[in-house]
């Protein structure tokens, strides 16, 4: 018997449809996260799509869904090269997350490339991609708190980089 | 910055190769225009003259992981098949359809290349003489049209009397197999 949510769930697009929707956007964010050797980890990641995409329940949130995937095998891959030091969670805790606006953000974008890794993910998904932080955290694998410490103490980073070189 | 064309090429194929792609499709142009073939794991599933409606047909027949990606012996045959050079399809065929409409598309598979027969023939080999206009139905409905070749059944006075891929293409077919003379 279906429920009143699933009756408004949008139907699960066909893959094709969802691959065409999102491929430029992840390889566009991968690059941001892992610079030339963004490919290998984009098709990674529609692999990794493709094979849960027939246990999806609904077509809600596929485009977080696919940052999500990009940025866990981006963490793979950092964790490989050894950049990763679980810096979500020893993230500082910061009180006030700088809610950075549109077009501060892209005067702030080429900074991105010398944050850390976590921290990296978490701007470029809140500010250039507009995900929420539940998803983000998700995305990360952390608390919704750790995701907004890790934006908020990456946006100061920045702010530091740029007044630096300003 | 976008996903280049041989970036694009190489993901399908290795998503082809890991076998979980449930129905794969491609476009093929032809003189009766472009044709989207689909495929299975198991076989040619669909062609259709109207390329543009078929994705989510074909997601809620065969599954939601639908790919495009070149279907290389489809588009040989289909050539050849044009070309006046190939007589009869060699592709395994993955037909879903309902029991009687199964039978039916059998029997239309044997009318051989040039040859035309009638609704009422072909309702009388299916054991079935008084069906002709179910057969007109199961025609109408054929999935894989050109390969199973309903263009070939005409109505019993020889007019072409339809075609799910309208009557100018059907004409174009018969004529490119010397079954009528003039397109």
């Amino acid at each position: 018997m279906p429920t009143s949510t699933q009756t408004t769930d949008p139907e699960i697009p066909p893959f094709e449809r969802f691959y065409l929707a999102h491929r430029d956007d992840v390889l566009r964010y991968l690059r941001r996260l892992l610079g030339d050797r963004a490919e290998d980890a984009w098709q990674e990641t529609f692999l990794r799509a493709l094979r849960a995409y027939d246990r999806l329940e609904h077509g809600r949130h596929l485009r977080a869904w696919a940052f999500t995937i990009a940025t866990r095998v981006a963490m793979d891959e950092l964790r490989a090269r050894g950049q990763v030091r679980n810096t979500v969670l020893q993230a500082e805790a910061v009180a006030a997350a700088a809610e950075l606006r549109r077009p501060a953000y892209r005067e702030l974008e080429p900074f991105t490339d010398g944050l850390p890794p976590t921290e990296r993910a978490a701007v470029v998904l809140r500010y250039g991609y507009d995900l929420a932080y539940a998803q983000i955290a998700d995305a990360l694998g952390s608390s919704e708190e750790a995701a907004r410490a890790a934006a908020s103490s990456g946006v100061r980073r920045l702010r530091r980089t740029h007044d630096r070189l300003a | 910055m976008t996903v280049s064309p041989d970036l694009d090429a190489r993901f399908r194929e290795a998503a082809v190769a890991t076998g979980l792609v449930d129905v794969r499709y491609d476009v093929v142009d032809s003189p009766v225009g472009d044709l989207l073939v689909a495929a299975t794991e198991r076989g040619l599933c669909r062609v259709s003259f109207t390329p543009d409606e078929v994705e989510d047909q074909l997601a809620r027949l065969f599954g939601v992981r639908v790919l495009r990606s070149p279907l290389d012996d489809v588009r040989r045959e289909l050539d050849e098949y044009f070309a006046g050079r190939r007589t009869a399809f060699d592709l395994p065929i993955d037909l879903r359809v309902a029991p009687f409409h199964e039978q039916v598309l059998h029997e239309l598979a044997r009318v051989p290349y040039g040859v035309t027969t009638t609704y009422g023939a072909l309702a009388a080999q299916v054991g079935r003489p008084r069906a002709a206009r179910a057969i007109g139905t199961v025609m109408n409905r054929n999935p894989i049209p050109i390969v199973l070749p309903c263009h070939r059944v005409v109505g019993a006075s020889g007019s072409l009397t339809g075609y799910g891929g309208g009557l100018d293409r059907k004409r174009t077919l018969l004529a490119l197999e010397g079954a009528i003379l003039v397109p």
